[in-house]
């Protein structure tokens, strides 16, 4: 095998086994730190020995072997020198062997889940929580991680480092969450995730209206989060979610790179794969007692409208009542004004206006463009084109992606000419 | 990027006979192991060919025949489509999954999707 085509195989297996290595070792050493630098050396071991005697048929197995005999060399290495130690302190050394018998294989399942929630780990920033997790659980590189997040190489590359110093100093070792800890640990796993799904689903700054890789990434961590705890309905409500907006992504930009809205995209761009995958996690909520859970309530949102073959077709009495249900078990000003949106659709713009306009009382959404940008769609609806066009300029000033900006200057432009010929009459 | 993997049966499936119980295990590990990776989208597995049939198309006249098929290793015995970043990384799981499952034979290929047509 040639050298170009070795490096995309080690590449591959890379992507594919690091976090699977890197788990079993992290449980294996109960440090991070430890862990990954084994991880490497294992990486390392394999293409040296792997340039000489081309790839082996099983590389995984090759690489599990290889990973636990540098543990065990590294613990004896440790244990020796702890020996030693005793010995100087005077007192009767610790049986190597004992620790070593734990080194069995044990739950591939359990040692990931041990990975995810040690990057995941609450202590940690959402920021660092998602370099770690992209890095160790995602097995992605750092220049990658850093493209995908719009900031310099070595900005993801301190994250990671001060991540791992503070659960190190934190005493965080490699342990499977007990069940009363469980449910919050595993809240803090999914934030990271939709974290990262929503960084690529929506640019928050810049020119470009999507980084679609950091979905694709969210959707394989959900994937393996779901298998991992496929009786969680709020796991699996995340995955739906997540799957059911991401059918949509191709359809969201126009030809000109300009942002489609939900209703006017053309639905036979929408992902059918994934529409039928999110529909089909949503039934298995249900069998599973349907517990309606934030991320499972939005994905029942989101199935509403994926189920539409066209957008006249949607129950937005249904997305209205979901709506409801959701701004009871997770208020917040942004469910507010999503539900005021339904609300407008299901009932007429002024029932919708009823609950948009009291929102900019709400300090949270002073810097929100969508705010703004809703309540000028509504009031054009209502006929009142002088205060939609103020709306829309509001807007417009308050959005940093350049398309969006240009969508609202141009409605505020429609609601002028409007407003100038409903003065003329 | 989408790839299918498509696997070729063995003798045994087309015979009818039912995998060793290692075997059954076997696959139902790796299917647990390929689910835990993220990347798997679909996948199914087809029936012996005894219960399918073929449509050979000659000179524009049709004719169908009724499985089974006398050639094992050309009949396809399932697939899956995976969501990965390279071929590099489809074949490392079509290498896994033929080495468990025991087939000779698994193909690659990559799926078309929309923006390919442009």
């Amino acid at each position: 095998m040639n050298a170009p085509d070795l490096d995309a195989t080690v590449a591959a297996v890379w992507r594919v086994e690091s976090p699977r290595v890197l788990a079993r070792l992290a449980r294996f050493v109960g440090d991070l730190d430890t862990a990954e630098e084994l991880a490497q050396d294992t990486f390392v071991a394999a293409i040296e020995k792997w340039r000489q005697d081309g790839v082996p048929d099983n590389p995984a197995a090759w690489l599990h072997t290889t990973a636990r005999f540098l543990a065990v060399d590294r613990i004896r290495r440790r244990d020796t020198h702890r020996n030693k130690v005793r010995l100087v302190a005077a007192t009767s050394p610790q049986v190597v062997d004992e620790e070593l018998t734990e080194l069995v294989d044990g739950d591939l399942a359990d040692d990931l889940l041990g990975l995810i929630f040690m990057a995941a780990h609450p202590i940690l920033s959402p920021d660092a929580r998602s370099a770690l997790t992209l890095k160790l659980v995602c097995g992605l590189a750092t220049e990658d991680i850093a493209r995908a997040f719009l900031v310099p190489g070595p900005t993801i590359a301190q994250r990671v480092v001060r991540a791992k110093r503070t659960l190190s100093a934190a005493n965080i070792r490699f342990e499977l969450p007990g069940p009363a800890e469980r449910p919050g640990r595993l809240a803090a796993v999914r934030e990271v995730i939709y974290l990262v799904f929503n960084e690529g689903y929506s640019a928050t700054s810049g020119d470009s209206w999507m980084r679609t890789d950091l979905c694709a990434e969210a959707l394989r961590l959900g994937r393996m989060l779901a298998s991992l705890t496929p009786h969680d309905t709020e796991s699996l409500g995340l995955l739906a979610l997540m799957e059911l907006q991401a059918s949509r992504l191709k359809a969201r930009t126009g030809p000109d790179g300009e942002p489609v809205l939900l209703m006017d995209q053309d639905r036979t761009r929408w992902d059918h794969l994934l529409i039928r995958r999110g529909l089909a996690t949503l039934e298995r909520i249900d069998q599973l007692g349907g517990t309606a859970g934030p991320y499972a309530l939005q994905a029942a949102i989101a199935a509403c409208h994926a189920r539409a073959t066209a957008a006249e077709d949607t129950d937005w009495v249904r997305i209205a009542a979901l709506y409801d249900g959701l701004a009871q078990i997770s208020p917040s000003p942004v469910i507010e004004l999503n539900r005021g949106v339904a609300i407008a659709q299901a009932f007429g713009p002024q029932a919708g206006l009823d609950i948009v306009l009291p929102l900019f009382e709400a300090a949270e959404l002073r810097q929100y463009h969508l705010l703004p940008a809703v309540a000028g769609d509504l009031l054009c609806r209502t006929g009142e084109h002088g205060r939609a066009r103020k709306h829309f300029l509001q807007a417009a000033s308050l959005t940093s992606n350049t398309r969006e900006r240009t969508t609202m200057q141009r409605r505020a432009a429609e609601c002028a000419a409007q407003h100038a010929d409903e003065s003329s009459e | 990027m989408r790839y299918m993997v498509m696997h070729y049966q063995t003798q045994d499936a087309e015979d009818g006979i039912r995998p060793s119980p290692e075997t059954q295990a076997a696959i139902e590990e790796y299917m647990r192991e390929a689910a835990m990776s993220g990347v798997l989208l679909s996948g199914e597995g087809v029936f012996p060919s005894s219960a399918g049939a073929r449509v050979e198309v000659t000179d524009g006249k049709v004719r169908v025949i009724d499985g089974p098929f006398a050639e094992a290793k050309e009949l396809i015995g399932g697939f899956a489509i995976l969501e990965v970043d390279s071929l590099a990384e489809a074949v490392e799981h079509a290498r896994k999954f033929a080495l468990l499952v025991g087939t000779e034979r698994v193909d690659v290929r990559r799926v078309v999707e929309a923006e390919d047509l442009k």
